[in-house]
């Protein structure tokens, strides 16, 4: 049950606050969840859904990083290092 | 998938595992505390990558796993009720009780429903008014503010047939809990993502200093755990003992404030029992006095039962890292995912259905 799943929210719906929700795309699969936890969340934007309820807003710009940072290392050589 | 696969991507977890062995000088032993990720190793085979120096251990981070018998017994009590409907996630339906489990009271005419979310639930109460909806609430922060939501909503709401039997669990206390024990050999921790994408990481700060112990806070696909061990392995072998980030793209260090404060409505922090473990200070969440005209255990007055164990399952030591579930001797043998003595084989979050599933006929640990 702990596992979140990510989606892309395809469209939002009329209710605020506690009932603010929406229409979650998860490649292909298309459910309602509550988006009443990611305030800042719009369409088109990537969320981690958990039992129904988006629990955080993935950031596009910091996953980059990451990978960029992994594209980095190799380049250093510290990836593909075959010391042990 | 976005977000997916680029995280199982076959290189980039090579490439990984290549520079985990570069920074290894010596033997090592992480802990990744989720079920979630345990499943996640077991299934992609992420420990195969890893140096012979570093192992894992699997936590106690599976909500069906810990859920004390008692309150599996009070669930089987209240679901075998004539006017109750009793709603519960999944994998709660084949945890063994004392004498039985949900999936016996249904097949036995119990009115027992998978829901897929506690909103579910509580959809349920409000259109079949004359039956009494009971929730079995389940989980660690990441499961809170959702169960929380749904107990708020049915008070605002005025739906007075709807309560919940409450077994929430708090990841930091049950990390330190392992930590403090005797026989611990956790040398450094990945932490469960999702649980700090609603609760932040500040909490855990305290525990790397006061342990000296590396937490890394890590995601749940392969590329996340391996560099999440990377992350770990490097702070141990420079001596350092920090809290770190490796999922950046969902967690933030204050983590989600509106899930918090949702979860702070509704629910107090509590001692809890954990199943196999015993009961640990201040690791569980109960719901505050405003909102306890919801809880199913006053509703219903279920009586102290005698709890029994199935003797042979070693579960808590399973779920503290202290040894790995094919060192069980019922493993696969009379404790199988259809005739399940423990827990841990029931749920996919289980370290001993995970290892069941994708290991039992390959060489299993080099632990
Ligand atoms: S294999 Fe079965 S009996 Fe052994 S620890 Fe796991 S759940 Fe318990």
């Amino acid at each position: 049950m702990c596992l979140g799943i990510p989606g892309r929210i395809l469209e939002i719906g009329d209710g605020e606050g506690v009932a603010r929700a929406g229409r979650v795309d998860f490649g292909g699969i298309v459910k309602e969840a509550s988006l009443a936890f990611v305030p800042d969340a719009g369409v088109g934007d990537y969320v981690v859904v958990h039992v129904g309820f988006a629990i955080a807003r993935l950031d596009e710009a910091e996953a980059a990083r990451v990978f960029d940072y992994l594209r980095q290392m190799d380049e250093l050589g510290e990836l593909g290092d075959e010391r042990g | 998938m976005r977000f997916i696969e680029e995280y199982r991507d076959q290189e980039t977890a090579q490439a990984l595992g290549r520079a985990i062995r570069g920074i290894t000088t010596r033997g090592w032993t992480l802990m990744e505390v989720c079920g979630g990720q345990t499943h996640a190793i077991v299934r992609f085979g992420v420990d195969q990558l890893l140096p012979e120096a570093v192992t894992l251990v699997h936590g106690p981070g599976c909500p069906v796993c810990v859920t004390p018998i008692e309150l599996i017994d009070a669930a089987v009590e209240i679901a075998a009720r004539e006017d109750v409907v009793f709603c519960s996630f999944g994998d709660m339906l084949r945890v063994p009780g004392s004498t039985t489990d949900l999936l016996a009271v249904k097949a036995r005419g119990g009115d027992v429903r998978i829901v897929y979310s506690p909103l579910d639930a509580l959809k349920i109460a409000k259109t079949e008014p004359a039956k009494q909806v009971v929730f079995f609430a389940v989980g660690f922060e990441t499961t809170a503010p959702a169960n929380a939501m749904a107990v708020y909503r049915a008070r605002r709401e005025g739906i007075a047939n709807f309560s919940v039997l409450v077994a929430h669990v708090l990841v930091p206390p049950a990390m330190e809990a392992i930590l403090s024990s005797r026989d611990n050999r956790v040398q450094g921790f990945l932490a469960a993502g999702h649980v700090c994408a609603v609760m932040g990481y500040t909490e855990y700060e305290p525990l790397a200093s006061r342990y000296r112990v590396p937490i890394v806070v890590t995601g749940f696909e392969p590329v996340d755990i391996l560099h999440g061990v990377y992350l770990c392995i490097k702070q141990l072998e420079e001596g350092r003992a920090e809290v770190e980030n490796q999922y950046v793209r969902a967690v933030r260090r204050e983590g989600n404030a509106s899930a918090q404060e949702m979860v702070r409505e509704v629910f107090r922090v509590d001692r809890r029992m954990w199943r196999g473990i015993g009961e640990i200070p201040r690791s569980g969440l109960a719901l505050r006095d405003e909102y306890a005209a919801f809880d199913a255990l006053r509703r219903f007055d279920v009586g102290e039962a005698v709890t029994v164990e199935a003797s042979e399952c070693i579960s808590g030591l399973v779920l503290r890292g202290v040894r790995k579930p094919n060192e069980c001797p019922a493993f696969g043998g009379r404790c199988t995912p259809e005739r399940p003595l423990g827990a841990p084989m029931v749920s996919s979050e289980g370290a001993c259905a995970a290892y069941y599933r994708y290991r039992t006929h390959a060489a299993v640990s080099r632990a």
